[in-house]
């Protein structure tokens, strides 16, 4: 059988990869280096990773038992602060899923090449992201056993919901958000568990990807109407993952409160989730392109880009920040003001702070593009934002409520180790999922990256399509 | 769907396979198909593929779901069981925005998916009957129907002409 690699095109003369990918990559390559991790005995860092993930969810799940007992008492709320750790998280979780929608569908819609070899991944941390988000809300009302009141259906009870609630908008968004997800990740997968399917030697092993891969054998027909499906899902996904973002700073934004009720909170709030999750990617990926030889693929100029989408979001935040500082002031409302100067100087000046340094002045150091290619620098930096973004919610909430009105209604809250242990639990449950995806699936989309491999100009026309 | 014999090429370049696939179309060969690891550019125009429906059908079902949310929503709140909330009208239509807009994208979405798995016959463990592995690593097949093209002759003809050695004849 004649094996005739396709090295880097010649291009000109030149040999010639494309700009995303390392100059040795061939065809047979790409599946040979998706396949590897998957075959290959599982490496003790990762059983190591998966027993701590695990544990972490036990702790969840007995945490949660106990609240199934005794009630939401078990947690550190209060009058006046009835949000606190659970709803952070909550928003928390959704933000950091909408960075795998930013790469797969609006950097697609763009025609953005840098987004094939990292968009399977961000997809997988969205589903994930949005599974432990949902998590928060159905364990915040307290009665767990009737979540399923929140959708619309004939009842006995005779009731509807309330469609003007941005409660309840939230559960649309969320599911939706979800579902889409979902789908669009798993139409991408399919080519690839196709691969997987006539590669694996073992018998588990084919009949797992057998089923997953639904019997797809990449015929020209149906490529042509998996590419028209792509972008429709594309197209979908965009207006989506701004809406979601939207809905949920609408949970606070339409309330009446001071320091929630403002108009700027879609926008920036949607600023901030795609901030956040793309720190969240860059913290993955630093360890998985180690850890899964990937460094071909996704190279240092990858990082780049989502270090600079980084700075970018982070000037917005930036400045959001800024500006409900100055309508506070410029509002002469006393209400308004005393908000923001309690943030400022209040009981909980200290998370404020974190998080102004944190988001504010910390990813200032990607305007250097020392930093921003630096593997260890761009890693701190990340985390920084992961916590730094974690607080922003946190003062959100908890700021806003906990002087009420009346000083008779003021109090400090105070998380217990039940919502720190839920709040562990959640990033257990996030990477436990992670860990099993990276080990059993495609970690790299094969099919996106053969694609510009071919034809790494991208050029239209010609012979090349 | 009833099984056909085809003739198939197997090509190793991605641009050879365009090629041999547009010379395939304009030498008038009807019903050719393809198997390929990845959508190379420019191939429905090489080979003559119909434009996909996927889209017009999700955009109807875009504003299908859309017009359900928002009757869902006004029904309830107005017919079914008529509450005040807040001294807002009962069809309080800006108050129903957020939920119109993500039935609508759900429903579109779900349509896209059903309607991709509904044109390839596609359920989970489906047999697909193979031909060889590389076709989904990094090898390419152009098929050609014996029936509508003129018998096998013509085709292995085709191919010997085209520098392509390595053909076979399956049933698919």
């Amino acid at each position: 059988m004649a094996h005739t690699d396709i090295k880097p095109l010649d291009i000109d003369g030149h040999k010639y990869g494309g700009p995303w990918l390392g100059s040795h990559i061939s065809m047979k390559q790409v599946t040979e280096d998706v396949y590897a991790p998957i075959t290959n005995k599982p490496s003790r860092i990762w059983l190591l990773l998966l027993a701590l993930s695990m544990a972490a969810v036990a702790l969840l799940g007995y945490i949660l038992s106990i609240q199934l007992t005794k009630g939401i008492g078990i947690l550190g709320l209060n009058h006046p602060v009835a949000w606190g750790v659970y709803i952070t998280n909550f928003v928390f979780w959704v933000g950091i899923g909408h960075a795998g929608t930013l790469i797969s569908a609006v950097l697609f819609l763009l025609r953005q090449k840098w987004r094939n070899s990292i968009n399977r991944t961000a997809e997988a941390m969205t589903i994930f992201a949005v599974m432990c988000a949902g998590l928060f809300p159905l364990i915040h009302t307290g009665r767990i056993w009737v979540d399923y009141w929140l959708i619309p259906y004939p009842n006995d009870r005779l009731l509807w919901v309330n469609f003007r609630s941005p409660l309840l908008w939230d559960v649309f968004a969320v599911t939706t958000y979800f579902t889409i997800s979902l789908l669009f990740w798993y139409q991408g997968l399919l080519p690839d568990f196709a691969t997987l399917r006539d590669r694996v030697k073992n018998k588990i092993g084919r009949f797992f990807y057998r089923t997953l891969s639904f019997g797809w054998k990449g015929e020209a027909h149906h490529w042509d109407h998996y590419e028209r499906s792509y972008l429709q899902f594309a197209w979908l996904a965009t207006p989506l993952v701004l809406s979601v973002h939207s809905i949920v700073s609408f949970d606070f934004a339409v309330s009446q409160l001071p320091g929630w009720h403002a108009t700027i909170f879609p926008p920036y709030f949607v600023a901030g989730a795609i901030f956040s999750g793309m720190a969240m990617v860059v913290t993955l990926l630093v360890i998985l392109r180690r850890v899964m030889k990937l460094e071909e693929y996704i190279t240092i100029r990858h990082m780049e880009m989502m270090n600079k989408v980084i700075l970018f979001t982070s000037c917005l935040v930036g400045y959001s920040y800024f500006m409900e500082f100055f309508v506070a002031w410029y509002s002469d409302e006393p209400f308004e003001q005393f908000v923001f100067l309690n943030r400022l100087i209040g009981p909980y000046a200290w998370s404020v702070w974190i998080m102004l340094v944190c988001n504010v002045v910390i990813p200032q150091l990607f305007w250097f593009r020392k930093i921003r290619t630096s593997i260890p620098a761009m890693f701190a930096v990340s985390i920084c934002v992961n916590i730094g973004m974690w607080f922003e919610r946190f003062n959100i909430i908890v700021t806003s409520l906990h002087r009420d009105f009346l000083p008779a209604n003021w109090d400090y809250y105070i998380p217990t180790f039940s919502d720190w242990a839920v709040t562990i639990g959640s990033f257990g449950l996030f990477f436990a999922l992670f860990l099993l995806f990276i080990k059993f699936f495609p970690v790299i989309s094969m099919s996106e990256i053969k694609m510009i491999l071919t034809n790494p100009l991208g050029r239209k026309g010609g012979k090349n399509g | 769907m009833a099984k056909k014999k085809v003739v198939v090429g197997f090509i190793d370049h991605p641009d050879r396979f365009l090629e041999v696939g547009e010379k395939a179309r304009k030498l008038g060969f009807k019903k050719l198909n393809a198997i390929m690891p990845f959508a190379v550019h420019g191939f429905e125009k090489a080979l003559g593929i119909k434009k996909s429906w996927i889209p017009k059908a999700a955009k109807t079902m875009l504003v299908i779901g859309a017009g359900l949310g928002f009757l869902l929503q006004a029904w309830t709140s107005a017919a079914d069981w008529p509450i005040n909330v807040g001294g807002k009208p009962l069809v309080s239509w800006p108050a129903f925005i957020p939920i119109v807009f993500e039935s609508g994208v759900l429903l579109a979405g779900i349509t896209t998916f059903l309607a991709l798995m509904h044109i390839g016959r596609f359920y989970p463990y489906k047999d697909p009957n193979v031909i060889r592995e590389r076709l989904t690593d990094d090898q390419f097949a152009l098929l050609i129907p014996l029936e509508e093209n003129g018998g096998q002759d013509k085709i292995t003809e085709f191919f010997k002409e085209n520098d392509i050695d390595d053909t076979e004849i399956v049933e698919i």
